[in-house]
């Protein structure tokens, strides 16, 4: 107990970017990392429990602002979940409406990723470009929901919104110019030999550390293992339209990189199809919803980050009586103990970036000596050392 | 505090705090980084600590765990700093008000100088309330 009282940071213990907060420490034997520890609360806002004060409806926009990156994912699964419990479902415009909407978010927040993992890795450029792409994204977001994060789009039964016939084409013209930005950027870093050798072989995660940690999302697929929700518990119109889920097969950051800007193209090509779907025809975008009968309900969106669970149970009043929700990155952040153990602590920013909600955590990490268990370093001089590392790689000094 | 006062002016120097946000509020503040919004025109950075801080960005609701860690972080700050909340959690407490953990909004625990309310504020909103902090200094 009283070693993890030391474990405070006094540099940034809390950081942008984060779905759950946490507090890691990593345990050293010298250059090497021998085991994590984890601690999370920082950003607890007692969602649960506030969901059981609201009305149905109100509860769409709290679960919206758990997170600010993946802002439809939790709204996409209450109400899944709530539809579950109405044994209702959405008018088939509404579905695509959804899609377009889950896929643009991933697309932003990929890309979000993509920048901050270049930032941590020194290539600050990386990370100007992909956030400069990105305000497209939620310059359209402005423009067919109002707002640029936390779109409010999602309600019991259908969509708030309709996309309006005079905003796709502009919609179109976005996708095309992204498709050419994501496309260079995807060919930059698979051809870039710093970044081969920066991250090939770092922080692998096999298919049985997948199983065992429960893993989900691009981490999980990455290794090999094809979980998707959308494809294996379809909904909304992912049924409808043609796409597949990337997978591929080594575990290590690289390979994440890779499946989350493949991902992208992907989600592209999901847009534009229900863009053909929706385009010059009307029609209904919700079911209106008198009441909540008793019963319960679970609801799963494949977020950017993995699954997306959310369970209802309600007793027919106006409020649920119970709500749970597990978001992806809570699975997701345990796999630190397989894939950072063993390797060298420069290494640990981008592995602990790799998974992506994580950029906020590592912000929280501490380095201690195996031996005392002092505190060594904080999560500046770690990035620190990262750049110093693809620093003496592209100079050569490292193979 | 005249000599303070004219280099504070010139080019502020500024540190993120969240204290239980929903992160959005943070990423429109490094939104404000990138090149769309670029405040470094008006010789604003974003600092590693505290110390170097002239103003403090904090967002969220202020949790229970993280209120003691965020008076730290003013204390540790050279005055004069100006606190600014950004966002309705640290303006009000926004939509998680009347949780079990809520234990700002932000006032309770710092003085607050600049209020830029919305959720999330738009990157613009921030860059107009933090022009408006620079005229009120001058
Ligand atoms: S004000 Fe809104 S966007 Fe900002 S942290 Fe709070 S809930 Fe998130």
């Amino acid at each position: 107990m009283k070693n993890k009282k030391r474990v405070i940071i006094p540099i940034g213990p809390y950081h942008p970017l984060l779905e759950e907060p946490e507090f890691f420490s990593l345990y050293c034997d010298g250059e090497t990392v021998v085991d994590v520890e984890w601690e999370a609360g920082y950003n607890h806002r007692a969602i649960e429990k506030l969901s059981e004060s609201k009305h149905w409806d109100q509860v769409t926009f709290l679960v919206e602002r758990i997170c600010g990156i993946c802002s439809t994912s939790h709204p996409f699964a209450y109400c899944n979940a709530v539809e579950d419990i109405l044994g209702i479902t959405v008018p088939e415009r509404a579905k695509y409406i959804r899609s377009i909407i889950g896929e643009m978010e991933r697309i932003h927040s990929h890309l979000l990723w993509v920048g901050l993992a270049g930032h941590f890795l020194g290539y600050n450029t990386v990370f100007m470009w992909a956030w400069k792409y990105r305000e497209t994204i939620l310059d359209m977001f402005e423009m067919i929901t109002g707002n640029r994060n936390h779109y409010a789009m999602f309600r019991i039964g259908g969509v708030r919104r309709d996309i309006e016939d005079g905003d796709i084409p502009s919609l179109r013209k976005v996708l095309g110019e992204m498709e050419g930005k994501l496309e260079m950027l995807t060919r930059a870093v698979l051809d870039d030999p710093v970044l081969a050798v920066r991250l090939k072989g770092v922080g692998v995660l096999t298919r049985r550390d997948i199983k065992d940690f429960g893993a989900v999302g691009p981490v999980a697929r990455a290794s090999g293992v094809d979980f998707d929700v959308r494809k294996d518990d379809p909904y909304a119109a992912y049924p409808l339209v043609k796409w597949k889920v990337i997978t591929t097969g080594n575990g290590d950051v690289f390979d994440k990189a890779v499946v989350r800007l493949l991902e992208t193209f992907e989600s592209v090509s999901i847009i534009r199809q229900c863009l053909d779907a929706i385009e010059g025809k009307k029609g209904e975008i919700e079911n209106q919803v008198r009441e909540v009968p008793a019963g319960q309900g679970i609801g799963r969106h494949e977020a950017p980050r993995g699954e997306c669970f959310h369970y209802v149970r309600s007793d027919g009043a106006n409020s649920p009586v119970r709500h749970k929700i597990r978001a992806p990155s809570y699975v997701n952040i345990p796999t630190f103990k397989a894939s950072c153990t063993g390797q060298t602590i420069s290494d640990v920013a981008i592995i602990l970036a790799g998974v992506d909600p994580c950029y906020c955590c590592t912000e929280r990490v501490a380095v201690y000596d195996a031996g005392n268990k002092k505190k060594l370093y904080g999560f500046p001089e770690l990035v620190e050392m990262s750049r110093k590392k693809t620093e003496r790689i592209i100079k050569g000094e490292m193979k | 505090m005249d000599i303070k006062k004219r280099a504070f002016k010139r080019s502020l120097w500024v540190y993120h705090l969240s204290g239980g946000s929903c992160n959005n509020c943070d990423i429109e503040i490094l939104d404000c980084l990138t090149p769309r919004f670029d405040i470094e025109r008006f010789g604003m950075v974003l600092v590693g600590s505290p110390r170097h801080a002239d103003v403090l960005l904090c967002t969220g609701i202020v949790n229970k765990k993280c209120v003691e860690r965020m008076r730290e972080v003013y204390d540790q700050t050279a005055k004069p700093c100006v606190v600014v909340a950004i966002g309705a959690c640290a303006c009000s407490g926004g939509i998680f008000r009347e949780g079990y953990q809520m234990a700002g909004p932000l006032e309770k625990i710092m003085p607050v100088d600049v209020y830029i309310p919305g959720c999330p504020p738009k990157p613009e909103a921030m860059i107009a309330g933090i022009v408006k902090l620079l005229e009120k200094i001058k």
